[in-house]
């Protein structure tokens, strides 16, 4: 547009050919300011992305060391993660179960928040920050906190448990709720997630609502046919950044678990960790990650493809 | 009428419980924090301290080196702060603004790295370090900030640009101005509450990094306040106290500067859910 504007304003050169050229030499200014300006993010996506990407998928076929020379063991690596490697499958299994949980819990539990939020309640703006407030305790703290907070003997949730008469947990100390426990930990932080679901709770149509009022429809009506499927979008948003998230847990087995009791929380990525920067094993370790990789790439693939069927994008798109 | 507002007030009820819920850890971690190392351990736990140990906030400074490891993080955030505020307005007004070929894919290509799990790069990039001599400085983990900041803020920063009207840039164009111009003199004024949202967003990131740290820095005097907290945890864990001074330590900023740029956070928060 500003270039015909441009033109029309411009020095009023009859000849079609300078027009022509004249437009040709603007666009191609515009194209080099452009590059110029997304240099660092397109620099950035190549030194930070795509070259270690492709890097790692090289170093996953050979048995790189930090020191020494390396040699290239062709999938080597790959057959012995899924015939030796004792952690690998113990590790996926807690990482799924983990994933899982969470995401579901912290949505269900945000979605939950949301809606109440929605009702125009007083003091909504407090309740944000009241719900917010926990995402942004730096996870070290957080977790130093909760190995408090889960502490059998002297911890506030078990104090809680005595109080109301009911029996105490061990809590990040058992196999069986050391995983349930970090779930929880994860719920505690669910208002990020609350917050994006309000934001999509306020595009809701109030006419549509209304409709379902005159209708004589209720609340679970309005609920079921006009709010969910309003809000798919962001579901599906969050569902996917939850679970690629989740996929990646580490610090809660480094900083309160080491990935024990038993290995119940002996997450994926803390495996990884162990075999880069514990026993030195890049190669092995770039082949672990490529895995992971590969199974998230496979997960959010088969949502996107799903969306089709359970996403709405009202006028959007 | 009524119904609703006794919805209303069972809605409001839940919400206090709620709030309460994800308020009592902080009360806590305050609580234990302000007791002595034999008050902690007394059953049946007590609610509230019999004195505030005040001085507990003051012994952890003497027992590790907690300024240090404050300056240390401030040192890594101040140039993270500025290469990502900077570069992330730069890289947003060229995918919003400047037509060039190959935008949509270059655009599209960086979105999609959000999904990309950082495990896959990690064992690269560190490798790529150790070989230029970067392990153990601030290098890796302050270099990266200087490319646009990632997807997130770069796709935060293109919806505040596009949210500008686009007659302003064109006119100013047929005025003579030249991109860069219009870039400095118009538009980064209009985009500042953008900046803000992506500078609180920073801080936050580089005060809680841990992994970074945690992989890239071995020298004790080069620690950052995570990394301190964890090696706390290493030395003293029996001592709860101290523990938890030390946690409220690191909480209490965090918690401060979220509450200055509250509006910010938010703005960004509801901003990416209308991604879809």
């Amino acid at each position: 547009m500003n270039l015909e504007k441009e033109i029309k304003l411009g020095t009023g050169v009859p000849k079609e050919i300078t027009k022509k050229t004249k437009i040709r030499s603007l666009h191609r200014k515009e194209a080099i300011a452009g590059y110029i300006f997304a240099l660092p993010a397109i620099l950035g996506l190549l030194l930070w992305t795509i070259g270690p990407m492709i890097a790692s998928l090289i170093m996953s076929f050979t048995n790189w060391k930090i020191i020494g020379a390396s040699e290239w063991v062709g999938f080597q690596n790959y057959v012995n993660i899924f015939t030796n490697d004792i952690y690998f499958k113990k590790s996926l299994w807690v990482t799924f179960y983990f994933a899982f949980g969470s995401t579901f819990f912290t949505l269900l539990s945000a979605l939950i928040v949301a809606l109440l939020m929605n009702m125009n309640v007083k003091g909504q703006s407090v309740f944000r920050t009241m719900y917010y407030l926990p995402v942004i305790v730096p996870a070290v703290a957080s977790n130093i906190l909760w190995l408090w907070l889960f502490n059998p003997d002297f911890g506030l949730l078990n104090t809680i448990l005595d109080f109301l008469g009911l029996p105490t947990l061990m809590w990040i100390y058992d196999e069986s709720t050391a995983i349930p426990s970090l779930i929880l930990l994860s719920v505690w932080s669910c208002g990020g997630t609350a917050l994006i679901f309000l934001a999509g709770l306020q595009d809701v149509p109030k006419q549509l609502l209304e409709a379902v009022d005159i209708d004589g429809g209720n609340v679970w009506h309005k609920f079921r046919y006009v709010t969910i499927p309003t809000i798919t979008p962001v579901i599906f948003f969050n569902l996917i950044m939850g679970l690629i998230g989740a996929f990646q847990a580490f610090t809660q087995a480094y900083v309160m678990t080491e990935g024990g009791p038993n290995n119940a929380t002996f997450f994926y990525v803390y495996l990884i960790f162990r075999e880069a920067f514990l026993q030195n094993n890049m190669g092995y370790a770039s082949a672990l990650a490529w895995i992971l990789f590969i199974i998230i790439a496979l997960f959010t693939l088969f949502i996107f493809r799903s969306s089709k069927d359970w996403v709405h994008y009202g006028g959007r798109k | 009428m009524k119904a609703k507002t006794i919805k209303k007030n069972i809605a409001l009820i839940i919400l206090i419980i709620g709030a309460l819920i994800s308020f009592i850890p902080f009360f806590w971690l305050i609580r234990s924090s302000l007791m002595t190392n034999v008050e902690i351990f007394e059953f049946p736990p007590k609610l509230l301290p019999e004195k505030f140990i005040w001085s507990n906030y003051i012994e952890i400074f003497s027992i590790i080196d907690f300024g240090l490891y404050v300056k240390n993080t401030l040192y890594i955030l101040i140039p993270c702060l500025i290469g990502t505020v900077f570069t992330s307005c730069l890289c947003g007004y060229a995918f919003a603004r400047l037509r060039f070929p190959g935008r949509n894919i270059w655009f599209g290509a960086i979105i999609a790295t959000m999904m990309l799990p950082p495990a896959v790069t990690l064992i690269p990039t560190f490798m790529m370090w150790s070989k230029l001599g970067g392990i153990n400085t601030y290098w890796p983990l302050v270099f990266p900030s200087f490319f646009g900041g990632g997807g997130f803020f770069i796709f935060l920063m293109r919806q505040f640009f596009l949210n500008i009207p686009k007659e302003l840039d064109e006119s100013a164009l047929i005025d003579g101005a030249s991109y860069f111009q219009i870039f400095t003199k118009i538009l980064l004024p209009l985009v500042k509450p953008a900046m803000l949202v992506i500078g609180f967003f920073t801080f936050t990131n580089v005060w809680n990094d841990f992994f970074g740290p945690l992989i890239y820095l071995n020298d004790e005097s080069k620690f950052t306040l995570a990394l301190g907290l964890l090696q706390l945890k290493g030395s003293y864990s029996s001592d709860w106290n101290l523990m938890m001074a030390a946690a409220a330590v690191m909480v209490i900023p965090a918690v401060l500067i979220f509450f200055i740029g509250q509006r910010y956070f938010i703005e960004g928060i509801s901003l990416t859910g209308i991604k879809g």
